[in-house]
């Protein structure tokens, strides 16, 4: 009896083990797709994914796939003598969890035809083998596209792994500091200001210190933000030190270098010297609370992207809620991010930016890989992105869209015409992530008063431990 | 009709081993797939440097106990440990429980009117969706706009940042009593009136009762209450909507220290490890538990 | 354990006075009144907010509205969510209760060898699979039966991770049940079927419908299970559209958020006042040692 019930214990468990063992292993991403299949299919099924939704998160995109984009598809699709079925699955939660599903679905050789993916997660996907270069997936037709000549090299860069293209992006952003022209008057500043360094922006701070009631400067910093922090404020600054963060040829992350140092030394001249607010940088909803501080007039500067004066700051209520600022055109103003002194940023420019973007990427078990592109074209086309930026205001990834549809919008402008020259785009590899949590956790050090010697020296030995001692420089 | 089985004395419906096996085969055949399975795959991937994307998804190599060694080597991993038992002890086993039993206690003699509001408030709690208490709480300790600091006149105070580990041990109360409430309503009404009568009437006073008449007979209910308690609070992921796990990892308990490493990190095979240390030290304790019981009854048999 | 120790005095002291009997009522009615405002206070944003014209984090009334509520039932999400949410949720408690009642009752009443540990070990390894690295094996596993996209599987899966702690609930229940109940109506030539319907079932249904409410609870609370198993958007339950109240830079909607907070408590408040009032909450408890 006893010996019995150990048998069937060990046997089951081998059994179990067997089986976990298979379901681990079991992949077969070795399968190369074949681009013509089913090329010429007169009953097509498509399926596109997203992180919207109809009446939730990023509604006007959700609306636009399901009104413009999926009816026009299927219609030109039925002008070809083919039946097109199209579906949207849309979600509308955060960014890291939409990833989850959509890795768990590629990981299974299911999910979406055409789904939505932002590029920095572009290393991660590739390396695991859950996406392939449009080369391999769709082959020639998708080189000879006409809109490649519409989206800049550096936009495209966006989508691009390992010289490999993996989609096309559906649009750009860049950052810009923010500035209360109300309250830069009162406090004896320029209304047009535009600092040239690190210490103009720090000097500014200290006139708007003396206003009560006002938080000088706010450049964003800390865990609660996420990629934010990175995005909007650690990476612009770090570039304005000339370097960048990842250095390709060398495969090497910036480390604790003087550059990292310096930048973290910038957050505790803010942070330490009263001149920003730590506690909203610790806060989970401290975005939030920076939001509706600015909205009333309670923040000298702030470091943004463009989402922030399009959705957050706009003057509608009905679209911008709380925070909306009606007089949005005539209080706000905006400057470049000044380098941390003239010609020592990236390139020996005078002043830096961040872009980031999102973009469609093909699904590489879609079993119609030629109309799956079709789609992803026709979302990518001057008529539907157009559509798009009508609908709600963007940065397209095209400049003939962008031509038509920023002119009335003059930030936008601003950031199309002076800023995206002079951007630089966040590293595609595939430990970037991991990089970024790195580097909000040395910012949350600083805020939270630590020294940034200190901090750089967390920072460095999180890096190593993330990307392995050899690829990162400084000491 | 089959045959008694040997320990046909408890058996008194004449159910059979047979027919009681095909009771629980549905339950344990459902267990079996959803539960038993996917977490002896979890285990697994626990002995793997498995990641959900990157290189280290396509070929996960096995590491044997290399996550664990990691984990027991990592000041993150111990400080978060260390916060989970702080977290467990004040919120559940003490805070719950204690407030649970007094609730339940009191609402034996109160007038119903005070007895009706307050059980619905604290079942209320209990009930409400998760992500809807989220707000609840946001709202009341919220900086700028925060209840707490209306009615307190403190203004700009950042409650859960100044003091993350008691807002989330405070938190867990509200939200947790209930269960301990209910349970203990039900287990006071197994005590004897009669008992409580007779030790009125030889002048106990409520203490005196409560010790020697009304803990000896719920005993065992306090044990089942504090394992399942316990465990939920060790699992708990709730604290992540208030804190996020900050400021600066201060009120990262185990389950958000997952969270990040599993889902947000990406390294699945770690996060696995350490979902079962978790289990572990709930192992570790539910024996506690159960020896101090057990032991608590041997003494009151040779009493 | 400590709830017990707790509250053990030091020693007896000589009869009480009625001055002193008086201060400790008060006090302990006091205390009573710092609860009522401890629970309370939390919940007034959820009373108050979604009738405010300007909805924030302050829970204040500046004003009275029904215009929130006019978006969020002009809101496609609204109704199909709040209706999945109750297909998942009564599924899930239904087979929850349905199972562990069987299973409690023949694991109670017949002698199955290692039965008290082999719950307890369930027991452990349902809080490994309702955490957050258990997703990848779950999802794959799903994938692999062809249950992915399926209210059925979400109800499945939930219920596999809520089983064990209902039967250990349930069992206690059973347990407290006198034998000789069951004897005498054996003795009386009733058949088990007879017995389990008319003796055993009334007097565990007040188990039944607080384990079924603790399931509802559970289920409607999920966040993470249906989110990641279900892909088509209307399959979506009210947890998961409670998230995509926000815009893309995680700002969220207050007047939809607010008054869905709302809308989506009330079917689980309903539902737990309807049990309440039909079976009574109870519970028996305790676990041999």
């Amino acid at each position: 009896m006893r010996l019995s019930r150990r048998a069937v214990l060990l046997t089951s468990g081998t059994a179990l083990s067997l089986v976990l063992s298979g379901c681990v292993g079991a992949k077969d991403n070795s399968t190369t797709a074949d681009p013509k299949a089913n090329a010429d299919a007169k009953d097509v099924t498509l399926t596109i994914s997203a992180n919207d939704v109809v009446g939730g998160k990023n509604a006007a995109e959700a609306a636009w796939i399901t009104d413009s984009v999926i009816p026009g598809f299927v219609a030109a699709q039925k002008a070809k003598g083919v039946t097109a079925k199209v579906t949207f699955n849309g979600s509308g939660v955060e960014d890291e969890q939409y990833k989850t599903k959509l890795e768990l679905n590629l990981k299974t050789g299911s999910g979406a035809d055409v789904f939505a993916a932002d590029g920095i997660w572009l290393g991660e996907l590739a390396s695991a083998g859950y996406v392939q270069p449009l080369d391999t997936v769709v082959g020639d037709t998708a080189k000879k596209w006409d809109g490649w000549t519409q989206i800049s090299k550096a936009v495209q860069q966006n989508l691009t792994f390992k010289d490999q293209l993996y989609g096309i992006p559906n649009g750009t952003d860049g950052r810009v500091l923010y500035f209360n022209k109300t309250l830069f008057a009162k406090a004896g500043l320029p209304t047009d200001w535009q600092p040239k360094s690190w210490a103009d922006i720090l000097s500014a701070g200290q006139a708007l210190k003396k206003l009560s009631g006002v938080t000088p400067i706010q450049i964003n910093a800390g865990v609660p933000m996420g990629e934010a922090t990175t995005a909007q404020g650690f990476l612009p600054l770090l570039a304005g030190t000339g370097q960048p963060l990842y250095d390709d040829s060398g495969a090497k992350w910036q480390g604790a270098t003087a550059g990292v140092k310096d930048v973290l030394g910038f957050y505790t001249s803010i942070y330490g010297g009263g001149l920003g607010d730590p506690k909203v940088q610790q806060d989970k909803a401290g975005r939030d609370q920076s939001f509706a501080d600015f909205s009333k007039d309670k923040i000298g500067i702030l470091a943004e992207g463009d989402y922030f004066w399009r959705s957050v700051i706009c003057p509608s209520t009905t679209d911008c809620a709380t925070t909306a600022m009606p007089k949005r055109n005539d209080v706000v103003g905006w400057a470049k991010i000044p380098a941390m002194a003239p010609g020592k940023g990236v390139n020996g420019q005078d002043f830096v930016s961040v872009s980031g973007g999102a973009g469609w990427m093909l699904n590489p078990k879609t079993k119609y890989p030629q109309q799956a592109w079709e789609l992803m074209a026709w979302m990518s086309s001057a008529q539907m992105q157009t559509a798009l930026s009508k609908a709600q205001i963007r940065i397209s990834a095209r400049a003939d869209v962008n031509a038509q549809t920023l002119t009335d919008d003059p930030l936008l402008s601003f950031i199309s015409k002076e800023v995206l020259p002079i951007t630089t785009y966040r590293p595609s590899d595939e430990k970037y992530n991991e990089v970024s949590l790195a580097i909000q956790e040395a910012t949350a050090a600083v805020v939270s008063g630590k020294s940034p010697d200190e901090a750089a020296a967390t920072y460095q030995s999180a890096l190593q431990k993330a990307v392995g001692a050899d690829h990162v420089s400084g000491s | 009709m089959p045959t008694t089985s040997p320990g046909a004395d408890s058996d008194v419906v004449g159910l059979g081993r047979g027919r009681a096996m095909a009771f629980v085969a549905p339950a344990l055949v459902l267990v079996g797939v959803f539960l038993v399975f996917p977490a002896a795959w979890t285990i697994y991937l626990g002995l793997l440097d498995y990641s959900l994307s990157g290189s280290g998804a396509k070929a996960p190599t096995f590491v044997g106990l290399g996550n664990y060694v990691t984990a027991l080597g990592d000041p993150a991993f111990t400080k978060s440990l260390y916060l989970t038992l702080l977290y467990v002890g004040f919120s559940a086993v003490v805070g719950q429980n204690v407030l649970g039993f007094l609730l339940a206690w009191f609402f034996r003699t109160t007038r119903p009117a005070i007895r009706n509001t307050l059980n619905v408030l604290v079942l209320l709690a209990w009930i409400l969706p998760g992500s809807v208490v989220a707000f609840l709480w946001q709202a009341l300790l919220d900086r700028r706009d925060g209840t707490l600091n209306a009615l307190l006149g403190t203004t700009d105070m950042a409650w859960a940042l100044d003091h993350p580990m008691a807002v989330i041990i405070i938190f867990n109360i509200w939200r947790g009593t209930a269960f301990s409430m209910l349970l203990y309503s039900a287990a006071l009404n197994t005590v004897p009136r009669s008992h409580l009568e007779v030790a009125r009437m030889a002048g106990a006073r409520p203490w005196q009762q409560l010790r020697d008449v009304v803990l000896p007979t719920v005993k065992r209910h306090v044990l089942t209450n504090t394992l399942l308690i316990t465990l939920w609070t060790f699992n708990d992921f709730s604290p992540y909507l208030l804190t996020g796990g900050g400021p600066d990892n201060e009120s990262e308990i185990l389950p958000v220290y997952i969270y990040k490493e599993a889902i947000i990190g990406g390294h699945l095979g770690y996060g696995s490890a350490i979902s079962l240390l978790l289990l572990l030290a709930n192992l570790v304790i539910a024996v506690v538990y159960i020896r101090l019981l057990r032991n608590g009854s041997d003494k009151e048999a040779t009493a | 354990m400590s709830a017990a120790t707790a509250t053990h005095a030091p020693s007896a002291r000589p009869a009480a006075n009625p001055a002193r009997t008086i201060a400790a009522r008060s006090l302990g009615y006091a205390g009573l009144c710092v609860l009522v405002v401890f629970f309370a206070l939390p919940l007034l944003w959820l009373v108050l907010t979604p009738f405010s014209p300007t909805p924030s984090y302050r829970a204040t009334l500046s004003g009275f509205t029904f215009g929130n509520f006019d978006k969020l039932f002009a809101n496609p999400q609204t109704w199909p969510s709040i209706r999945n949410s109750l297909v998942l949720a009564i599924g899930s408690s239904v087979l929850v209760i349905v199972l562990a009642a069987l299973a409690a009752y023949a694991l109670s009443r017949v002698r199955i060898p290692g039965r008290d540990q082999l719950l307890y070990a369930l027991l452990l390894l349902s809080s490994i699979v309702t955490g957050t690295a258990a997703m990848v094996p779950i999802f794959l596993m799903l994938f692999q039966l062809g249950i992915i996209d399926r209210q059925f599987g979400v109800v499945l899966v939930l219920s596999g991770g809520l089983l064990p702690a209902a039967v250990f609930m349930l069992k206690d229940f059973v347990d407290s049940i006198p034998k000789s109940y069951e004897e005498s109506a054996r003795v009386f030539g009733a058949s088990p079927g007879q017995i389990l319907r008319h003796i055993v079932l009334p007097v565990i249904r007040p188990g039944m419908a607080t384990v079924g409410v603790w399931a509802l609870v559970q289920v409607w609370g999920n966040f993470l299970v249906p989110y990641v198993l279900l892909s088509d958007p209307a399959k979506q339950p009210a947890a998961v559209v409670m998230y995509t109240f926000y815009d893309a830079g995680g700002q969220p909607n207050f007047s939809l958020i607010s008054t869905f907070a709302l809308v989506y408590s009330v079917p689980v408040v309903v539902l737990y006042l309807v049990v309440n009032r039909r079976y009574g909450f109870a519970f028996q408890g305790g676990i041999k040692g």
